[in-house]
């Protein structure tokens, strides 16, 4: 039975239903003088919605991946949970996107259901990708926040436009790389025992390259661009097998991180912090050094939802700056400890490993690479931050998929886990059909 | 490519495992390190989010108490000393930016109800926020402020006084005094103040030359030795050469042969120098150790806010095979410095039958359901001298209250044993440097035949002499907890 996958679905989301109960009711247990009985109205609102995407997806995406939106509603959750538990009217804007989210996810499945048409677009796609990243930066509606552009203010329409490039850049680079892996691979020559590829199919990837660094320098999303470029040495191991054009990449971006943290002020200084935040705590090095702080005050266990300081009592002075946002991770180790961070870990690693299978059942080129792409770059994303927040690489502004406040970031991310399942419902269809019977059906 | 896809798998891992290694690190591993980090403000922050205990008085006076401000996670507490300036000396203060100090700091595990770390996740398993304990002090309000009252009228100094026979510390007082509910707005206008010193506790931090009262650890040194019998008469000249140096007695008064009793009762210098030589310097050393001199007095306050007492050189105590001059030491000269805290665990220690008890500030601790959780087990430091030496010795201190030098400290009806002393220190900087500065001292217990009370009262930065100054606040105090006593 293949419409079991439904089914499937729909159990999962009982654990999902369980945890958001259990959080709204801890949350509101805890402040139960503050808040009044709408958060329980919040869970069941959330579960009505939850459904009826599931609902949506039986009739459009009936052999799409079942684990996929319940492991992303998990999250969901849980960090409406944690951004209720910081401000109650945060929650109710990320409400609100949550559920233009799921809107434009379902839009998504209406509209490319045949998702292939997104190749014949390609350079346009491309285009859009860059005009995007470079928005910031425009005159009029550019924003500039803690010395990054990172957003855009159009009339009352704010949003992060990278959040949504990431998702052009990786359909352009599947889409390019598609048709162009065999002459990567087969084109490649032996330099001094280098496996190079052939120089007239290096200028797509060099632009990519480029762009990286233009994000680094103009942009000053050191975060951004190193979750691109990642995503992009991805893809292109993948596409070609060739380690070495990883290896030639990677060699390529330190190169130019390191030339641009030597004469790039904002870029020099994310280092520096990232590597001597004692120096300046009170300043520079606080929002890095508080994260941290945060997470020995949670130790194994955590100290219990709304337990955790974020501001200093009696001020509102952060003691945990961009709580909400930033540094979210950080205060799920303060409140849920160690163990309740592995299992946020836990959920991204199990979307990965779906993301993954569905790239391994899909047939073609274009959708294993796509698949892949978009798995890589969403990992990537929840690995960029939660690594800046641990110090495992300098600290950035890059939100923490589906669980950072934020409406761009939670609305890009279900446009990606739209076209995944896209990609999902045909490849575990077409595995599960004979091609005969494919064929019949077809006619 | 699918061998590829595994393989990006593969690293996807490998990354997020790095980030679990990352977490465990900061969260478990260096938590501890973490939170010692002096950029690190939770651990006070949090500090401040428990409601510490109070600190009473003996009779209930609530000396010290934390008031809720604001609600919610925004709650915190914020001390408050009812009181005020009386019991800055020796309760201290508490606050998160400015520290803590004195019976604040030394008691703050029972305070902030620190438990072990099983019983506090007992707590937290069962929804109790952590809650403090209440210390009841051993300290008479009516005692302390008769105590800092006549300090406040004399000038400098400080005054302690001690049950003997339990080392129960029921006055403290230093003077000039601070308010600690001053201290979070203006801590470094008090520290900045060098010539007033606020906030220095001089019952425990004060060095001061001791005088004439150093010649009861002498006499108590002569005769539990066995160098001398309350019998023996020893010469005592108007003048005596020491080490080069002329000895005199007040006015040069020649007393002839005399005996311990009125040696000590007109404070003999000659008599008492001859004595400090014949016990020698290692035997009195050995006396003075056993009074407690020469180490951290065993009291309930941090280690480095009590000053040991003994001859310094420097910053730096002396012992025996040191170049000292101990016939000077013998009467309290030389380079000799104690404290008040000190001299009083001498009067104590003479009042109970030659036994020292440790001297302690706290008395109960209350948990917050009302329970007694700990109380006070009087303990002794040491023997310093047997009983039948505190017996003479007493007899030859009651002389001194009835005939001699210390008659301001009589107290109607009552039998006082007490020593006078007044060092005199010209140009002593602690006094802005005037020429004619004494350190006047009276020390003593009450009453002599069954001692309820050991007290130690000095006076710095006067021109007049312990029995002027000192006795007289040795009387009111003394009185004061002797009425309390007997009603």
């Amino acid at each position: 039975m293949i419409r079991s996958a439904r089914n499937r679905e729909l159990l999962a989301l009982i654990p999902v239903a369980l945890l958001l109960s259990a959080g709204f009711a801890a949350v509101f247990a805890q402040e139960n003088a503050r808040l009044g009985k709408l958060s329980l109205v919040y869970g069941a609102y959330f579960l009505a919605v939850c459904l009826a995407t599931h609902v949506y997806l039986r009739l459009r995406l009936p052999d799409a991946d079942p684990y996929l939106f319940p492991l992303v509603a998990l999250l969901t959750a849980f960090g409406l949970v944690m951004v209720y538990r910081i401000d109650e009217g945060l929650a109710r804007d990320q409400a609100n996107w949550f559920v233009l989210g799921l809107v434009l996810f379902a839009l998504t499945i209406h509209f490319l259901r045949d998702y292939d048409v997104l190749e014949r677009y390609r350079y346009t796609i491309a285009g859009v990708g860059l005009l995007l990243l470079l928005a910031p930066r425009l005159p009029g509606i550019g924003q500039q926040v803690n010395g990054a552009y990172l957003g855009v203010k159009i009339g009352p329409l704010a949003f992060q436009p990278a959040e949504f490039s990431k998702i052009c850049i990786v359909v352009f680079l599947a889409s390019y790389l598609r048709e162009r892996r065999e002459v990567l691979i087969v084109g490649a020559r032996r330099v001094l025992g280098v496996t190079l590829p052939p120089l007239k199919h290096l200028g797509p990837l060099l632009v990519v390259w480029g762009a990286s660094m233009f994000m680094l320098v103009f942009i000053r999303d050191l975060g951004s661009s190193l979750m691109f470029f990642a995503a992009f040495l991805a893809l292109l191991y993948v596409a070609t097998g060739r380690f070495s054009f990883v290896v030639i990449g990677m060699g390529l971006f330190l190169l130019g991180a390191w030339f641009f943290a030597a004469t790039v002020p904002h870029v020099h200084d994310r280092v520096e912090i990232w590597l001597n935040p004692y120096n300046d705590p009170t300043a520079s090095g606080y929002q890095i050094l508080q994260s941290i702080f945060a997470q020995a005050d949670g130790g194994l266990f955590g100290k219990g939802f709304g337990q955790a300081l974020i501001t200093i009592p009696g001020t509102h002075d952060a003691l945990l700056p961009a709580a909400q946002t930033d540094t979210i991770y950080s205060l799920i180790v303060n409140e849920l400890g160690l163990f309740g961070a592995c299992g946020v870990i836990l959920v991204y690693l199990l979307i990965a490993a779906r993301g993954f299978k569905v790239a391994l059942l899909a047939d073609d080129g274009f959708s294993k690479l796509l698949a892949t792409g978009l798995t890589a770059v969403f990992s990537i994303q929840a690995f960029v931050i939660i690594g800046g927040v641990t110090r495992v690489i300098p600290l950035t502004g890059v939100t923490l998929p589906f669980i950072s406040y934020g409406g761009s970031s939670i609305v890009a991310n279900f446009v990606l886990l739209a076209l995944l399942l896209l990609i999902s419902d045909r490849a575990r269809r077409e595995a599960a059909v004979p091609r005969g019977a494919f064929a019949l059906e077809g006619t | 490519m699918n061998r590829q896809i595994v393989q990006l798998f593969g690293l996807i891992v490998v990354l997020f495992g790095v980030l679990i290694g990352f977490t465990s690190w900061w969260s478990v591993f260096d938590a501890k390190a973490l939170k010692e980090k002096e950029a690190n403000k939770r651990p006070l922050l949090e500090q401040q989010q428990i409601k510490r205990g109070r600190i009473l008085a003996a009779d209930g006076t609530v000396l010290a108490r934390s008031v809720a401000k604001g609600s919610g996670a925004n709650r915190r507490y914020v001390r408050r000393y009812p009181e005020g300036a009386l019991y800055g000396h020796p309760i201290g203060y508490s606050f998160v930016r400015q520290g803590d100090s004195e019976f604040e700091k030394f008691h703050n595990d029972e305070l902030v109800g620190e438990e072990s770390e099983f019983g506090s996740i007992l707590d937290q398993l069962r929804g109790r926020n952590q809650e403090g304990n209440d210390i009841v002090t051993n300290i008479e309000p009516e005692a302390q402020r008769a105590a800092l009252g006549d300090l406040e009228a004399a000038g400098f100094g400080a005054v302690v006084a001690i049950e003997p026979s339990s080392g129960r510390v029921k006055v403290m007082a230093s003077n000039p005094p601070y308010d600690p509910n001053r201290v979070p707005y203006e801590l470094k206008k008090l520290n900045e103040n060098e010539l007033e010193a606020p906030l220095l506790d001089r019952a425990t931090q004060g060095e001061f030359p001791p005088g004439s009262t150093f010649k009861v650890v002498t006499a108590a040194a002569g005769l539990d030795s066995g160098t001398i019998t309350p019998e023996t008469a020893i010469d005592a000249p108007g003048t005596l050469d020491v080490q080069g140096q002329p000895l005199q007695n007040d006015f040069n008064e020649d007393f002839g042969p005399i005996t311990l009793d009125t040696a000590l009762t007109n404070s003999v210098n000659t008599w008492f120098a001859q004595l400090g030589e014949q016990v020698g310097e290692e035997t009195l050393f050995e006396y003075m150790d056993r009074f407690g001199f020469n180490a951290t007095p065993a009291i309930d306050l941090p280690e480095d806010q009590v000053y040991p007492s003994g001859v310094y050189e420097e910053g730096k105590l002396l012992g025996p095979g040191d170049p000292i001059d101990i016939a000077r030491v013998a009467i309290g000269q030389e380079r000799l410095l104690v404290t008040p805290l000190q001299m009083a665990e001498v009067a104590a220690a003479v009042a109970n039958g030659g036994k020292l008890m440790k001297p302690q500030i706290w008395s109960r601790v209350i948990d917050p359901d009302g329970r007694v959780v700990k109380s006070l087990d009087p303990a002794q430091y040491s023997q310093p001298i047997d009983e039948q030496t505190a017996v003479e010795l007493t007899t030859a201190m009651e002389g001194v209250v009835s005939e001699g030098t210390g008659t301001n400290a009589a107290i109607p009806g009552v039998p006082v044993a007490g020593k006078t002393g007044t060092a005199e220190t010209p140009g002593n900087e602690a006094c802005g440097g005037g020429s004619e500065e004494n350190q006047a001292w009276f020390i003593g217990f009450a009453p002599a035949d069954e001692p309820k009370i050991a007290i130690a009262a000095t006076v710095g930065c006067t021109t007049q002499f312990g029995n002027d100054v000192a006795a007289p606040i040795f009387r009111d105090v003394a009185e004061t907890i002797l009425d309390n006593e007997g009603s």
